[in-house]
């Protein structure tokens, strides 16, 4: 058994189509990638949210001063 | 060449690994850059230097030595003697390596292997910035470059290798056969030189040395994907017919292949390439937490993750080995140097070693059971032949001789830099006369415009 349904290299490639592993798989993988792509925004978004929350409370007025002479 | 197909499939294919080789060339460019962009200023020619002086010596010795290795090595010396029949095309001597109008490819083909081979000793070099001597790293460099990870490729990286014959190993975009290995030398060599001074407080907290340039580290590493294109085209055969590969292959349809001579198409990584990569880039923000290098860094190791089955894989698989990938070998890397106090300067062993080893034995389970060659009666794909290909290429192949040989040179005192030289900066000790010359000539640019 192989998960890509070829045992050997004993085929006509003129008959050979996909040889990627678990073919009939696909709808599923690509729900799989979907939830890892939005999960990534949502971790991102949320991370971002709570850096800048910090970061708003974390310059006193020298400390913004200095940023703006750093350009 | 008999008829004009036959001549235009060998012109093909000659200007075809050609353009490889030059792309390839842009990984070293971005090695450089790289290893520069995260050393600090006291250190920056020794640095370029260190790598820069790789390119002739692994050259050489590629030349005289380890392209006879790749061809006479397959069996050797588990399964077989010395394969003269094939390695005797491949001395240095031999009238085939050398301008030969009946043979167009040695030349090529030798040079893409050799562009890998510059790869390796690269990936060790980046690890010991600031604190080897260059004398001892270019020991290593020919070590690497032109006898270990080219015994690897004969074993597991051949048509004919043992380790694809009987273990049914697959590597098709080497995440062992460069990057494991790689990684497993330079991680026997940082264990015995040790971490460079002020890397670990007193109470063994590491300590992050931040790169002095990151614009230059950026770019850098830029290259070195780009140059991985041209790696990834570099380990197929571009155009092939099935009577030429003389396996089990039927039909008279010609096909690009594998370095095993296996069907895949260029198409087919051009998708992974991308998907890997990408994986590999958003696991890496995430984990690291949107730390830019280990982002960045984390989409070498994607790639290098999902390489070894990149050939066969599905785009989201491809996508997902990248990203698993990432994250285990982000977390072992700090696990590692927080219990064992190492000191890899860019991550080398983890993005390369750790990478390498964990994309093998993935691909074991995603092609389980899959042929690993067109020729019949080798071994299928599994995960416990990918696991002892794993252990073959990291450890005993890098991990050993990298350990071995640094054992040797701290014995007789050449592998570590003197601590003073150390704290000065090697650019002083070792290119004072350029740091004289610079304060000369500035010094006398002050008298003369004192005087006006």
């Amino acid at each position: 058994m192989s998960t890509n349904g070829l045992e050997s290299w004993a085929v006509d490639l003129a008959e050979v189509g996909a040889v990627y592993p678990f073919q009939g798989w696909e709808v599923a993988m690509t729900i799989l990638g979907v939830i890892f792509w939005i999960g990534w925004h949502r971790i991102q978004y949320v991370r971002e949210n709570e850096h800048l929350e910090k970061a708003k409370h974390i310059g006193d007025r020298e400390k913004v001063a200095a940023s703006l002479e750093r350009y | 060449m008999d008829g004009n197909l036959n001549a235009l499939t060998t012109i093909f294919t000659e200007f075809y690994y050609w353009v490889t080789v030059v792309f390839m060339f842009l990984i070293h460019v971005g090695f450089c850059m790289y290893e520069v962009g995260a050393s600090r200023r006291r250190n920056h020619m020794h640095t370029l230097m260190k790598n820069v002086m790789i390119i002739p010596l692994v050259t050489i010795t590629f030349f005289f030595f380890g392209w006879w290795i790749y061809w006479a090595f397959p069996s050797f010396p588990f399964f077989g003697g010395l394969n003269h029949e094939m390695a005797n095309a491949n001395l240095p001597w031999a009238e085939t390596m050398g301008t030969n109008l009946s043979d167009h490819i040695t030349g090529v083909f030798w040079a893409a292997f050799l562009l890998f081979s510059w790869t390796a000793a690269s990936i060790v070099s980046g690890a010991v910035i600031e604190r080897i001597r260059s004398s001892a790293l270019w020991i290593h460099a020919v070590l690497i470059g032109s006898v270990f990870w080219i015994i690897d490729a004969a074993w597991g990286w051949h048509y004919a290798g043992w380790m694809v014959k009987y273990l049914g190993y697959h590597d098709a975009y080497a995440s062992g056969v460069i990057h494991a290995i790689a990684g497993g030398y330079a991680l026997g060599v940082i264990m015995v030189l040790g971490p460079r001074i002020g890397k670990f407080a007193s109470d063994g907290t590491p300590r992050d040395i931040p790169p002095h340039n990151p614009w230059l580290l950026t770019i850098g590493i830029f290259l070195i994907y780009t140059g991985f294109w041209g790696f990834y085209a570099a380990c197929n055969v571009p155009i092939i017919a099935p009577e030429v590969i003389g396996g089990e292959i039927v039909g008279t349809t010609w096909t690009a292949t594998n370095i095993y001579l296996a069907p895949t198409t260029l198409s087919a990584i051009t998708f992974n390439f991308l998907m890997s990569l990408s994986g590999g880039l958003m696991a890496a923000y995430v984990v690291s937490k949107g730390d830019a290098f280990w982002t960045f860094s984390g989409g070498l190791a994607g790639i290098i993750t999902a390489s070894a089955g990149n050939d066969l894989y599905h785009p989201i698989q491809a996508m997902l080995v990248g990203a698993v990938g990432v994250v285990i070998v982000y977390k072992l890397h700090y696990w590692v140097e927080r219990r064992f106090k190492l000191d890899d300067a860019v991550g080398a062993v983890a993005v390369h070693g750790y990478s390498g080893v964990v994309g093998l034995i993935i691909a074991g389970f995603l092609l389980w059971g899959q042929p690993s060659s067109p020729f019949e009666g080798y071994a299928t794909i599994s995960p416990l032949g990918q696991t002892a290909g794993a252990v073959i290429m990291f450890f005993v192949l890098g991990f050993l001789p990298g350990w071995a040989v640094s054992k040797v040179q701290s014995a007789m005192g050449v592998l570590r830099i003197p601590e003073e030289v150390e704290l000065q900066g090697l650019d002083y000790a070792e290119h004072h006369a350029y740091e004289d010359a610079k304060a000369d000539i500035i010094a006398a640019d002050k008298a003369y415009l004192a005087q006006k």
